[in-house]
């Protein structure tokens, strides 16, 4: 890792998992070379999140300090711009992620009583974790299978048709 | 090239690239604004466009512009006052109100909040829309910043005066939609940030959303102690601002007038920073000349401005060993109350209140320092802004402007020229060569008015013959003139002996602690202007003739940079950037 | 291979039209919607089942982007290479497809269902008499296989960017495109050659050529389509695109939920450089042009130019004022061109077909066609390019089949949440940009959503308002406040709390954030509340004066009530998720209106019909 980790003062007794993501991010970084055209190095920073927020899972305060030190941003400037964007979150989400498209065409069809469902069973909110961390709950803006409609998606699974019967039967298959 | 055009059917012709805001300004045809910020003095301008309240009519379009951002066009017929456009001004500011406390009453920023002000002039006496308010946690995490965003209205002067003006970068806008705000990274508290205090922001705010952490109550308190004794120190810049907050003209010199209040107020002695300013001379001049002998260190930089060190501190650590050690004039002057002067009236040092009146809210931080405390007392207790102490002079019910003008209590009221201009960018440099100057030549020279290093220029340069010493030296106001500095020293760029840093863009007389110029730069010139006519009409204006200061090297200290002076008047300076764990 | 010059690109298609190819062609439509709807399993079945049959040769296997066919999803289509003859297998499941590759090329297969109205698929960049969609921008989406781009040289591909830079000037092309008055797809309808030539009359030096892919209106996914099934087609017009403003950089903005869509894009943009469509010295004319691409990450607000332009920068998506104009100071400063997917997918044939034949279609002022997303309460779910000025009336009724359910066709929403809803009054409107506008609508990115009888047009309002709401960046006021209290008001009438005082604030706010928002998403926001207001004040009055809700739809105004039509078989008791239904088996059942949570699930349970909303 280079030296212009900012994120802790001893890296070294970092978990080797942790310092392993770490170290692929750095990599990945500086494949782009963000050094060469310091004016415009901000540029690669919604890609850099993405990956890092591949690797992580989200994108925790050490991993916000790490990219912003790299790219020579302020944390501030990094935190505003992952708060900006839904794809992003600094929050563990849980092992499903589950998404209720609330896009037009399942909006119409019922999503929202889909959604409730969810909620209920859950007894989260839209955007939160379970507490065990098996199940993450959220909506998402269409996903273009409007035919489907209304469709939820858990991680990158699409269940298409849904009604509010059919959300024990996705719950029970995650439980599987 | 110019454009010409017609605001309410009135021609103008004004220069291309102008906004219609400052085509209407040439007609003095008043816009309202809100979001709107400039300080055409340090080349800052916040042209968000965003609270929407500038809107006005131009013939063919299809929608209201907003005059603050738009730019003139020939032949623009420009109508600011039609029905559409009021209602359109007075829905906006409906808006605000509605996702606003209406706790004017007991805001800290009551009677100077540019919202309650629209509201006056737009005579808003019913609010038509109501609903969800944003609610936030105040944040009153450090002593010097209070965050209330409850009363955020979005504006980002903050952010532009954090990041942009002082390249501090603490604050971004974060979430989006009617959950956004402005915060640190993380929502964390300014406390836990890399923030300096210098208050740039709390200037910027139009609103309550930031001010000041308030510590006028422990003053009263402490002025009812009767085992206390309470000295108030004042530091330079407040004499030529506190007069503005009670109706005087903008660079008034109201030292005489301030001095009499804060004995009215009770202070058992009134004393000037000035006097420490004077000292911190002594000890920084001495150890520049040192430096300069030695060429070791180079160049020194200047240390009496709490957040520019704090600011050094995060984002060049590499670089804490340029500025000197001498504390800054606030905490020279604890440090010595609560000895030479504790010994001489024979009270302990735990018995004295040091309150500040300072220009400035880090200064509120810096106070509280861990090492500037000794046996676990602190050297100063208590810091108030200027805006405070103009709160406590009308809280006491004193009529300020019918004063008649008092003077300092001695020892520690005594002062010189030199230390007065400590209030302007370049004051610090022009007293530390006044002094510099006779020290090498050994005479008392006669030419001492360093004009180079004068004005609010953002960066200014002077090469002075010192004796046969060609002394380089720079002048550097705000903080993202001294990034462009620091960096360029790094490169390698840059040479210099000595360089006076200031955080605040213009120096203290622009302070975070100061009465609210809200963007009207004329008053800092006048300010500026008042410091330079304050060091003119006194008798002694280089630091090293002050008697008392004499005197106090004489009974206490020894010499400039003894090792008295050292344990008493100089610091060390903390990595913050890679703190230890 | 590299093509060193327009001729060598002429032999090379020349060639690959030669190359002998299976007699039968099978189309397997492997969009994300096919995929969701279980298109891979139908090709895993093919694929094996050409394996077991030895039929490499007789029949060849392509996976296309997506056919249009969005209702029949998993698709495939059977082509005879010499004939034409096709045919269309909707709803496919693995089982089928041993009857279906039995069947061959005459006759249907037993037991499946195919797609028999010539619906999709008329005649290459026409509209045939009697034909109701013509393909320009879908020309090869679902036809070409998109991970191939020697399909796409044998069917014209890169032979507009071949003519335009051995024949044409860059002034030449700017010239053809404003001719032909191509306009922005994307929503406002700009004249994309009045942007192209901004961008060109700017001083030379660094330029660029963005396409902005971050298709994010709710119910419209065409630009997806076309980058899922048709990649190539953009980078040759965004190329084309740039030796017309003089860029020498293409940037694609892409929402990251399109995986698909970007992998497909990076397989292209490798063919093309690897073919010297990109690089260096194009086709020997001395031109350079790269593309590259950034991603989105869901704000839909990206989807204005400065925001985007601002979002690639690394930055919050924040629009900012204009002027200054993109294509004066767009990204990093330097004058940029911001077009969608749709719009640079007509560009390569307005070039080789010419301006006069693109105006044949479409309007006089809205020249061409336009891809809508027909969703909602259709009976066929699907994309469909039709030129513009077709009526309303042709593309729900004829392309989309009607209403699903034989319903009532109540009102159809355009220009999704900046748009608004056209009743059936209008259904025979022919529409283009112009005649969207003037009846409170707009033409947007084209999402079409279908509503029946059973929707609330009080409640579709605030579903649309709810998305601005989400997706306002937050930084004017009235986008940030002033919709967020629109909505509110919305919430009070459908909650049964609004009065008519409600109706007339909605009103009077509505008017200020038309007139006074920062960018197009807040300007636009009160249009679909507007639009109800104006086509279904009695709606609105209803739910304010009565407490009622017309359509049966806000849970606050109904209750869910068990009529004597109950046989007491005790479904609704078993399925209710919250217990409040009692009664003894074959006795009259009961709701607990108090428990109730109004989710419907009795309604939709009752076999009898016993189950009633009032």
């Amino acid at each position: 890792m280079s030296d212009q980790c900012c994120c802790c003062s001893d890296c070294g007794a970092m978990p080797p998992e942790l310092k392993r993501k770490f170290d692929e991010l750095d990599r990945y970084i500086a494949e782009l070379h963000p050094d060469d055209n310091p004016d415009r190095s901000r540029g690669f920073l919604i890609q850099i999140l993405h990956r890092a927020q591949g690797l992580f899972g989200y994108l925790p305060e050490d991993v916000q300090k790490f990219v912003a030190a790299r790219l020579k941003l302020s944390p501030a400037e990094v935190y505003g711009v992952i708060s900006f964007y839904s794809y992003f979150t600094d929050k563990p989400v849980g092992r499903y992620k589950i998404n209720v498209c609330t896009g037009t065409a399942c909006f119409v069809k019922g999503a929202s009583k889909v959604l409730d469902e969810f909620k209920r069973r859950l007894n989260i909110k839209e955007g939160e974790t379970t507490e065990d961390g098996k199940f993450f709950l959220g909506a998402l803006r269409c996903v273009g299978a409007c035919s489907l409609a209304p469709v939820v998606m858990v991680n990158d699974k699409v269940y298409g048709n849904m009604t509010a019967e059919k959300v024990a039967d996705i719950l029970k298959e995650c439980a599987e | 090239m110019n454009v010409n055009l017609k605001i309410n059917d009135r021609p103008v012709t004004v220069e291309a690239g102008s906004t219609i805001l400052e085509a209407a300004e040439k007609l003095d045809i008043k816009i309202p604004t809100l979001c709107h910020f400039k300080m055409d003095c340090f080349h800052m301008e916040h042209r968000s466009a965003s609270c929407r309240i500038c809107v006005v009519e131009v013939k063919g379009r299809p929608n209201l512009a907003p005059a603050c951002s738009t730019p003139v066009m020939e032949g623009m017929e420009v109508k600011t006052n039609t029905l559409r456009a009021i209602n359109a001004r007075r829905t906006i500011l409906d808006l605000l109100l509605s996702d606003h406390p209406k706790d004017c009453l007991t805001c800290p920023k009551n009677l100077n909040c540019q919202l309650q002000e629209l509201a006056q002039e737009m005579g808003l006496h019913h609010l038509l829309f109501k609903g969800e308010q944003s609610t936030y946690n105040k944040d009153l995490s450090s002593n010097a910043i209070a965050r209330d965003l409850d009363k955020c209205i979005m504006c980002r002067r903050c952010e532009t005066a954090c990041n942009s003006v002082q390249t501090v970068g603490v604050l971004s806008g974060v979430g989006r939609g009617f959950k956004a705000v402005v915060a640190p990274a993380g929502l964390r508290p300014l406390a836990e940030t890399e923030c300096v205090f210098c208050g740039q922001c709390v200037q910027a705010c139009p609103v309550g959303a930031l001010s000041e952490i308030d510590y006028k109550y422990p003053v009263w308190r402490a002025l009812n102690d009767p085992g206390k004794t309470v000295v108030v120190q004042t530091a330079p810049a407040v004499r030529v601002a506190i007069g503005e907050s009670f109706g005087l003209e903008p660079g008034s010199i109201s030292t005489g007038k301030m001095v009499a209040a804060l004995r009215m107020l009770g202070f058992d002695k009134v004393f000037d920073t000035d006097f420490a300013a004077d000292l911190t001379i002594m000890e920084e001049t001495t150890e520049l000349i040192e430096r300069v002998k030695n060429n070791r260190d180079l160049p020194i930089l200047t240390s009496c401005c709490p957040g520019w060190v704090k600011f050094l501190e995060h984002q060049f650590p590499e670089l804490i060993y340029m500025p000197s050690t001498a504390k800054s004039p606030q905490q020279m002057f604890g440090a010595i109350t609560k000895s030479y002067y504790a010994q001489k009236i024979g009270v302990a040092p735990e018995n004295i209140v040091v309150v500040s009146v300072m220009p400035c809210l880090a200064k509120k931080y810096e106070a509280s320092r861990e090492e500037f405390s000794r046996n676990g007392v602190r050297d100063v207790d208590i810091v108030i802004s200027t805006r405070e102490l103009a709160d406590m002079i009308r809280e006491a019910g004193i009529q300020f402007d019918q004063l008649d003008e008092e003077t300092y209590d001695s020892p520690l009221g005594e002062s010189t020229g030199a230390a007065v201009i400590f209030g302007a960018t370049g004051g610090v440099l022009e007293a530390a060569l006044r002094t510099a100057a006779d020290w090498i030549a050994g005479e008392d020279l006669q030419e001492i008015d360093f004009k180079a290093v004068r004005g609010l220029e953002g960066i200014k340069e002077a090469t002075v013959k010192v004796g046969g010493l060609e002394l380089k030296a720079a002048v550097c106001s705000g903080l993202g003139n001294a990034r462009k500095l620091l960096e360029k020293i790094k490169r390698g760029e840059a040479n210099y002996h000595a360089i006076e840093i200031m955080a605040c863009p213009g120096g203290c007389l622009n302070g975070g602690g100061q009465p609210y110029h809200h963007g009207d730069t004329t008053i800092l010139e006048k300010r500026m202007e008042a410091l330079y006519r304050a060091d003119a009409g006194l008798p002694i204006r280089k630091s090293h003739q002050n008697p008392s200061i004499q005197k106090l090297y004489e009974e206490f200290l020894g010499e400039p940079g003894s090792h008295c002076a050292h344990t008493l008047l100089h610091t060390t300076y903390i990595d913050r950037k890679h703190p230890k764990k | 291979m590299k093509i060193e010059s327009p001729a060598q690109l002429k032999k090379t298609a020349e060639e690959f039209r030669s190359r002998p190819t299976p007699p039968v062609k099978l189309l397997v439509s492997m969009g994300t919607c096919g995929i969701a709807a279980g298109t891979a399993n139908v090709l895993k079945a093919v694929r094996e089942e050409v394996t077991k049959r030895r039929l490499e040769n007789a029949l060849e296997v392509v996976e296309v982007g997506c056919m249009g066919l969005c209702y029949a999803e998993p698709t495939l289509m059977m082509v005879d290479q010499t004939t034409g003859r096709r045919l269309i297998y909707g709803d496919v499941t693995a089982q089928q497809v041993p009857a279906i590759l039995s069947a061959g090329i005459t006759e249907p297969a037993p037991g499946t269902r195919t797609i028999e109205r010539n619906w999709y698929y008329p005649e290459f960049e026409s509209a045939g008499p009697g034909e109701l969609q013509a393909r320009i921008v879908l020309r090869n989406t679902g036809r070409l296989n998109p991970e191939s781009i020697d399909e796409y040289i044998m069917n014209d591909g890169y032979a507009a960017l071949a003519k335009v830079l051995t024949t044409m000037k860059p002034q030449d092309v700017i010239d053809v495109i404003s001719a032909s008055g191509l306009r922005g797809r994307g929503g406002g309808g700009f004249p994309t050659g009045r942007k192209w030539q901004f961008a060109a009359q700017q001083p030379a030096g660094e330029k660029f050529i963005i396409c902005n892919a971050d298709e994010g209106d709710p119910g419209a996914f065409m630009d997806r389509a076309v980058l899922e099934g048709d990649p190539h087609a953009v980078l040759e017009a965004m190329t084309i695109g740039g030796y017309a403003i003089g860029a020498q950089t293409g940037v694609i903005y892409i929402r990251a939920e399109y995986p698909l869509a970007v992998k497909r894009l990076e397989n292209a943009i490798a063919q093309a450089r690897e073919y010297g469509f990109l690089g260096k010295n194009i086709m020997g004319s001395g031109f350079d042009f790269n593309i590259e691409i950034k991603f989105g990450a869901g704000a839909f607000v990206c989807g204005e130019e400065t925001a985007l332009i601002h979002s690639i920068e690394g930055k919050r998506g924040e629009p900012t004022v204009k002027p200054p104009f993109p294509a004066v100071e767009g990204l990093w400063k330097r004058p940029s061109v911001v077009n969608n997917v749709e719009t640079y997918a007509c560009i390569a044939a307005i070039i080789r077909k010419g301006a006069e034949w693109f105006r044949t279609l479409g309007t006089e002022g809205s020249p061409g066609t336009k891809v809508f997303a027909l969703a909602g309460k259709v009976s066929k779910v699907g994309l469909a390019e039709v030129p513009m000025g077709m009526t309303l009336r042709q593309i729900i009724y004829d392309i989309g089949d009607g209403i699903k359910f034989g319903k009532q066709f109540k009102a159809v929403q355009t220009g999704g949440p900046s748009g608004g809803c056209i009743t059936a009054k209008n259904l025979d409107l022919p529409i283009d940009y112009e005649s969207l506008k003037a009846i409170g609508s707009m033409m947007g990115s084209g999402g079409m959503i279908v509503m029946d009888e059973d929707d609330c047009m009080v409640n579709i309002a605030k579903f649309f308002l709810e998305f601005t709401l989400d997706e306002s960046c937050g930084k004017c006021t009235p986008c940030r406040i002033g919709n967020r209290r629109m909505y509110e008001m919305l919430e009070e009438i459908t909650d049964g709390r609004g009065t008519l005082e409600t109706i007339e604030k909605l009103k009077t706010l509505s008017a200020t954030i038309k007139d006074t928002a920062l960018c197009g998403l807040g300007q636009t926001a009160p249009n679909p509340v507007l639009s109800t207001l104006k086509n279904f004040e009695d709606e609105y009055l209803a739910h304010v004066k009565e407490s009622r809700c017309p359509a049966g739809s806000c849970s606050k105004l109904i209750r869910y009530v068990i009529s004597d039509k109950c046989v007491g078989c005790g479904l609704c008791l078993h399925r209710c998720p919250v217990n409040c239904i009692t009664g003894e088996r074959k006795m009259r059942h009961q709701i607990d209106a108090a428990k109730c949570i109004k989710c419907g699930v009795c309604y939709q349970t009752c076999k009898f019909h016993a189950v009633e909303k009032i």
